[in-house]
């Protein structure tokens, strides 16, 4: 029988080294499926690469499909700091596409410099707004925040299909459930040349500091990580609690929301309802494999896209099915929430207390 | 003697991390013997019951045990199921009884085979009926456990372990729960089975059980056997010397008259769940200079009456006066504000935030002060110094003020509190349990602080179940039970606790 104990200290090595031996053993794991779909894993491995480190296109679409998760991803992990289970950003993504959409398809047409900023507050508040009905139910009536959320996710995406196909619904669209473009000086103006990435890549950057900041700096911050590491005890101490989580649920729901700004005031253009294909549940997994913290958020962001474009890649330059490339993010994934588990904790033998990993 | 020693423990030792828990203890247990097992908290005492009943690996030493012949056998090291085997039963600080089903099913629970097609339900209940009438130790076999007084419980699990036909019974802090007269009863039926031949080993930190109830005593300091007597040779003295190393000095304050009233709660009604967390038109007066001591096993009212002074409950009924003005709006943060310091029971779970930094927790109730925070940001620098200067001035040892509190020891944990409430001067001290678990050192520690409190002029409330502790202390006693406070005039401990048993003096 084995038994599993925390380890006393985790050492800095561990730290480093565990993420890319799980890495590796990740890669040696998927290539029995790439091998049994009669591929060589190796010149497989170097298309992957190639994918996302190939080119500048090749970065830039990884950096692409980085920005909406470094947004769900802090949502996430701020909302799971306080101990909020916000499992419903996906919906906040959509609420906030829906506002980039609503104000940005020429209901003003103003200036860039207005205009964009305007489309990003109102993103944001629309994200926001997505979480008042379920902390209010939370703190009022102890309702479940990981139901109601979940729950809201289907309820918003079947009031945008519904929006899409009514006021939304783009008059030059030839009657496809589409939305009206967002203006030119209403997008998010691109990083590089004809190429994808845009500067919304930035503003996710940014907040991901400035929420790195703000958690250890600010009194805000010390309420949040009070609330979410005991709340009785900060409870005890004078600190409101609803206060807290009402304040953590805005901020969470606001990030999500800007992840659909991004998506349609950055990349689409119009709004359809499959911009996002679960960006608001891939950030869970960002925001768990960063440990919650938002500088980490930004690293499994990028970890996350790599593998996805990566093997997207590789599944188009060899002719293998691209349900491969699902199966190598899955195979990753666990890899390295394997590799963090085996730094927190040690497995011993239970007889003999003698170490085995 | 030799021939009549039931269990050896051969030189012991247990190791977690850089901490030597138990270092090469030998202990011997004769037939028939009631021994003492005292110690500081973190002496030891428990890890050495656990290496014995087989919840943890020695990393050096054996254990032998008497077996059915009559010789000593080794006992398997690490295996429960052996020590059970064996014939050793524990009955551990915290009940191990599945509180939905009762005591008789309690009993026999996991006694008989899994596979056998039908309980032998009539033989069970003879064999219990015997052992209680054996024993002297009388339970109630048909309703749920839930339902049971503590009391009561604490006999079903000794009747669990006698049940198994256990010859080696080692009892955790038996008394911990039990009101004096109800610990004298267990003492005296533990005495009737022992002429029947069983041996106890029972764990505690309170002197006059030892002097009163047991034939030996092994003292442990620091993980190791320090001193065994005949407890007929020993007085308190001489353990409290073995137990700390020196002898201390018992807190015992000088006597000074209260001054006016600054806290007055006025005809409070609180209804809660259950009969545990309400309150009954109590009325309490609190002088400045006073130590207010209130009495009473835990679960009478205490902690309901901790939380309405902590700000967590509100009253249902009646009012707080502060120095003759109503409190309006009742909660943690205008509580500390209006200068209650508080230190709660429960140290882990309302003290401190275990993932905070030692400085962040000692800065956690004035975070609107800006002499802590500028325009919303933590001002780290005087963070930092604060910590720096409180745990010198209350001692507080641990990793690092900016490591994580959780880390620290639960004597440290409660010196941090201390600094935190007593550094911002409050006038109203409310202490739930201060000492409950802290080792000697540490107990008086806060004790002392408290004293400081009342001769600088505040007022103190010491909710404690040890009584010696109040007795000590306390310029005034009211007894807690059922919600109610009622007066105490005598200072007699006899007295007061049969009030806390709940008869009329």
């Amino acid at each position: 029988m084995i038994r599993i104990e925390p380890r006393e200290k985790i050492s800095n090595s561990s730290t480093i080294f565990i993420p890319i031996i799980a890495a590796i053993v990740s890669l040696l794991f998927a290539a029995i499926p790439i091998i049994s779909a009669g591929a060589n894993p190796l010149i497989a491995y170097v298309e992957m690469a190639k994918g996302v480190f190939g080119s500048v296109f090749a970065v830039s679409e990884m950096l692409t499909r980085a920005t909406p998760l470094i947004f769900t991803g802090l949502a996430a992990a701020i909302a799971f700091r306080a101990k909020l289970w916000n499992i419903g950003a996906e919906g906040q993504l959509y609420l906030g596409a829906i506002a980039a959409v609503t104000v940005g398809s020429g209901f003003f047409d103003l200036p860039a410099i207005f205009l964009l900023p305007l489309i990003i507050v109102l993103g944001a508040c629309a994200g926001a707004v997505g979480m008042v009905a379920p902390t209010f139910l939370k703190v009022r009536f102890g309702a479940d925040e990981v139901v109601t959320t979940l729950l809201l996710n289907f309820i918003i995406i079947i009031f945008l299909q519904m929006l899409l196909e009514g006021p939304l619904q783009d008059p030059m669209g030839l009657g496809w459930p589409q939305s009206a473009p967002i203006l030119d000086q209403g997008m998010f103006p691109p990083l590089i040349d004809r190429m994808r990435v845009h500067s919304g890549l930035i503003l996710a950057i940014i907040l991901a500091v400035i929420a790195h900041f703000m958690i250890k700096h600010s009194v805000w911050g010390f309420k949040l990580r009070a609330v979410g590491e005991n709340s009785s005890a900060a409870k005890h101490a004078g600190i409101n609690i609803n206060h807290s989580l009402f304040g953590v649920a805005l901020l969470s729901g606001g990030l999500a929301g800007l992840a659909g700004v991004s998506e349609v005031a950055g990349l689409k253009g119009y709004l359809t309802a499959d911009l996002s294909p679960g960006f608001g549940y891939a950030g869970i997994v960002v925001a768990m494999l960063a440990g919650l913290s938002p500088i980490g958020v930004l690293v499994a962001s990028v970890f996350i896209a790599s593998v996805f474009v990566g093997a997207d890649s590789m599944s188009r330059a060899m002719g293998i099915s691209s349900f491969l490339a699902d199966l190598v993010v899955s195979v990753s994934l666990l890899c390295v929430l394997v590799g963090g588990f085996i730094a927190k904790f040690k497995i011993v033998r239970a007889g003999t207390g003698k170490k085995i990993l | 003697m030799e021939a009549s020693t039931v269990l050896k423990l051969n030189g012991l030792a247990k190791r977690f991390g850089s901490i030597l828990a138990n270092d090469d203890i030998t202990i011997h247990l004769q037939k028939g013997e009631v021994l003492a097992l005292l110690g500081e908290n973190g002496a030891g005492k428990t890890t050495l019951m656990n290496m014995l009943f087989g919840h943890y690996l020695p990393d050096s030493g054996n254990i032998e045990i008497k077996s059915v012949n009559g010789e000593l056998v080794p006992l398997e090291l690490g295996n429960p199921s052996a020590a059970l085997a064996a014939g050793i039963g524990m009955v551990h600080q915290h009940f191990t009884l599945a509180e939905n089903i009762t005591a008789f099913e309690n009993i026999t629970l996991g006694a008989e085979s899994l596979f056998s097609l039908r309980r032998n339900q009539r033989k069970a209940e003879k064999k219990i009926n015997n052992i209680m009438s054996n024993s002297g130790l009388e339970a109630p076999l048909d309703i749920p456990v839930g339902r049971l007084s503590v009391g009561e419980r604490q006999r079903v699990e000794i009747l669990k372990a006698l049940y198994r036909d256990a010859h080696i019974l080692v009892l955790d802090e038996p008394t911990a729960v039990l009101t004096p007269q109800e610990a004298d009863a267990l003492f005296s039926n533990l005495r009737r089975m022992t002429n029947h031949g069983l041996s106890v080993i029972f764990i505690t930190h309170k002197m006059r059980e030892v002097l009163a109830f047991s034939d030996r005593l092994v003292v442990l300091r620091h993980g190791k056997n320090v001193g065994s007597m005949e407890t007929s040779n020993a007085t308190e003295k001489k353990i409290a010397r073995l137990m700390v190393g020196s002898e201390t000095q018992k807190v015992s304050p000088k006597r000074i008259t209260p001054g006016g009233p600054i806290l007055s709660l006025n005809d409070i009604s609180v209804a809660g769940r259950s009969k545990r967390d309400s309150l009954q038109n109590i009325s309490l007066t609190l002088k400045s200079h006073e130590i207010l001591g209130i009495a009473g096993i835990s679960g009478n009212g205490q902690n309901v009456l901790a939380d309405l002074i902590s700000g967590l409950a509100l009253p249902d009924k009646g009012s707080i006066l502060l120095k003759g003005v109503a409190i309006q709006n009742i909660n943690p943060l205008n509580m500390i504000k209006l200068g209650f310091g508080r230190i709660p029971e429960d140290r882990h779970r309302q003290g401190i935030v275990g993932g905070l930094s030692v400085s962040e927790n000692m800065v956690i109730e004035r975070l609107d002060d800006p002499l802590i925070q500028n325009f919303g940001f933590l001002r780290s620098s005087v963070i930092n110094d604060n910590a720096q200067t409180l745990s010198e001035k209350y001692d507080v040892r641990g990793p690092g003020i900016d490591q994580a509190s959780r880390l620290l020891s639960g004597g440290n944990i409660q010196k941090l509190i201390l600094a935190r409430v007593f550094e911002q001067q409050p006038e109203i001290i409310l202490a739930n349990q201060p000492t409950r678990g802290l080792d000697m050192g540490a107990a008086s520690d806060v004790q002392r602080h408290l004293i400081e409190a009342r001769d600088r002029g505040g007022g103190v409330i010491l909710i404690s179940e040890d009584l010696d502790e109040i007795l000590g202390l306390a310029d005034r006693i009211v007894v807690m039970r059922d919600g109610n406070l009622h007066d105490v005039n005598s200072s007699s401990r006899e007295a007061i606790g049969l009030m806390m048993a709940g008869e009329s003096v």
